[in-house]
């Protein structure tokens, strides 16, 4: 994985300028969420959407005959390609954001136990029938207030200052006794089915999303990323260690307990709406890194954008490869992240963590 | 600008270090292993909070100014650097522009500058993790001359530094004009380079003053526990240490 010589990379890494980068993937992002909304069981026209959508947004009218392909774009396939595009975006900034706060390649955002202590919200839903009287809303609160905890508990334990190695193995530590009180709850229930959803949900999906999910996830969400791009520098600072950026002007203890809060609140928020899609928040910030460098601001402007492109296929991948049924996202991502990236890996001679 | 350390303490390390460097004089640090030298600059450079005492820059206590008024005035070589990512070596020194709100160009300009003087402006465009120990270090000082300090940190700058480059970055350091405080092990180097020396042993400062006041073979016994003679070098005239095989350890 370490080039041994400095002969391995090209002296001149040909990178290509941010700007262009970011105005093409956002024109890949919209016609991803016309190709989402297209894309499913139902076949509906690119031409159809385009038309739905206009008649939607600017309150046109429609033929009575196209009331059903109608409610199957805007009630159903939109939400959920938006919601799809919100979580690929939030999750691929905090994976750039953790693995620069505790310097560790391998961190993702669930390394800090959030999204663990969330599954035993939703399992316990999923088991026990807990919050019951929020219908359809009880998984997603119970994994949030769970991920808040989960959260709390955490920092709590980790103790006074935020040091990267201790926060990793408490948030690793944290996570193993989390993972055993949801399988606890899973093993305990007298419903066999319980296992099946609790797994489906640990997994992640989108299916079922209505409209009113999406305002929550996406406010938290585009709050986050703005939040992280005003601190790209600082986490330039802080990837050079602690010591560095402290010479560099940065108060480390105040800026890593604010990356903490920020990055914690938007995984609960993203879990609770899909699940644990795993390997987004892991691989996408090293492909992205991998193209334009590992210079934050650039890092941060460009993955966002191509988290949310590829999940919106993802998502499409799970509604289409064994339609009628839906496959979990987790599955998906993994398998199409994992030989991907080990291609670019091979082929630029990337450099994980160095040495 | 005026360094001044007041009897300062960290619990088990350090026992009341006090050292004046004036403004724009070079101040070595030396002494055995264990005997306080980086915990010493790790105070000064504030990655460290000493549980007594106090760092005076100009006479004004550092713990009472926030961290980045700090890094206006001060920059460190430290000893912990250790980057996780694939910056390239123009992205690593721009770091240095962080604590000064410059516009991008200037920035461009103090960073492309920063690199020419410690011989690296070859290198701008390499990622710094393929570089050699050699060149990263010369690359990390490049960091700290581009944040423009009146005082300079340096932990052992000459680590990994051939012959060439150790000379070529002190006197360097030296032709900057700023208060320079470096932990320096080459005893021949800190004699040649620093105004004046410190030497540190079991958490305190036992001997202070010029390379010649300093370097005796007293101090370096009593110390170092080595046998040394002291010599002129005979061009400079500055003391160099001629170091005597020991046949028994004590």
């Amino acid at each position: 994985m370490t080039p041994t010589s400095s002969q391995a990379r090209p002296p001149t890494a040909r990178r290509p300028p941010t700007a262009g980068l970011c105005l093409a993937l956002t024109a890949v992002l919209a016609a991803s969420v016309v190709a989402g909304v297209a894309l499913g069981p139902v076949g509906i026209g690119f031409g159809d959407v385009l038309r739905f959508l206009a008649a939607a947004l600017t309150g046109g009218t429609l033929d009575a005959a196209e009331a059903g392909p109608y409610r199957i774009v805007w009630d159903i396939r939109l939400p959920r390609v938006l919601l799809a595009a919100v979580v690929g975006a939030g999750l691929s900034a905090v994976g750039v954001a953790i693995q620069a706060m505790v310097r560790n390649a391998l961190a993702d955002p669930y390394v800090l136990g959030i999204s663990s202590g969330a599954s035993v919200g939703a399992t316990a839903v999923v088991t026990t029938g807990l919050f019951a009287s929020l219908g359809i809303y009880a998984l997603s609160t119970a994994a949030f207030l769970a991920a808040l905890a989960a959260m709390g508990l955490v920092y709590v334990v980790t103790g006074r200052d935020l040091t990267p190695l201790r926060l990793v193995l408490t948030g690793t530590a944290m996570a193993y006794g989390f993972s055993a009180v949801a399988m606890l709850l899973v093993f305990q229930s007298p419903r066999g089915e319980a296992a099946r959803a609790a797994m489906f949900w640990l997994l992640g999906s989108l299916g079922g999303v209505t409209w009113t999910s999406l305002p929550i996830a996406a406010a938290v969400t585009a709050a986050g990323i703005a939040y992280l791009l005003t601190r790209a520098k600082h986490l330039n600072a802080l990837s050079m260690g602690d010591e560095t950026a402290t010479t560099l002007g940065i108060d480390v203890s105040r800026t890593r307990k604010a990356l903490f809060g920020v990055t914690a609140a938007m995984t609960g928020v993203l879990v609770a709406v899909s699940g644990a899609v795993g390997f987004v928040g892991l691989m996408l910030p090293h492909l992205v890194r991998l193209v334009v460098g590992a210079d934050h601001r650039k890092v941060l402007a460009v993955a966002p954008l191509a988290g949310a492109c590829f999940l919106i296929w993802v998502d499409v991948a799970a509604r289409l490869l064994a339609a009628p049924e839906e496959l979990p996202l987790g599955v998906i991502t993994a398998a199409l992240g994992v030989p991907c990236f080990i291609l670019l890996m091979r082929r630029r001679g990337y450099v994980f963590g160095g040495r | 600008m005026d360094v001044r350390l007041d009897d300062l303490r960290v619990d088990g390390i350090l026992r009341g270090v006090d050292l004046h460097a004036p403004d724009r004089e070079v101040h070595g640090i030396v002494g055995p292993n264990g005997s306080g030298k980086s915990t010493t600059l790790r105070c000064v450079y504030r990655a460290l909070r000493p549980s007594g005492g106090a760092v005076l820059l100009d006479g004004r206590d550092i713990a009472g100014a926030r961290v980045r008024d700090t890094a206006e005035h001060l920059a460190a070589l430290t000893q912990d650097s250790h980057v996780e990512f694939d910056f390239t070596v123009t992205e690593v020194v721009a770091m240095g522009r962080l604590p000064h709100r410059g516009s991008p160009e200037d920035d461009e300009e103090v960073v492309a500058e920063a690199l020419s003087r410690v011989d690296a402006a070859h290198l701008a465009h390499r990622g710094f993790l393929s570089l050699s120990g050699g060149e990263r270090q010369r690359v990390l000082i490049a960091r700290a001359l581009a944040q423009r300090p009146k005082v300079l940190v340096l932990d052992e700058p000459t680590n990994h530094l051939d012959i060439n480059h150790q000379l070529a970055v002190l006197s360097l350091v030296r032709g900057l004009g700023v208060t320079v405080l470096a932990v320096l092990h080459d005893l021949n180097l800190a004699a040649a380079h620093c105004d004046r020396l410190h030497v540190l042993d079991g958490g305190r400062v036992v001997r202070s003053g010029t390379p010649e006041e300093v370097l005796t073979p007293e101090v370096l016994h009593e110390v170092f526990r080595v046998r040394a003679h002291v010599v002129r070098h005979p061009t400079s005239g500055v003391p160099q240490l001629l170091f005597e095989h020991r046949e028994s350890t004590p």
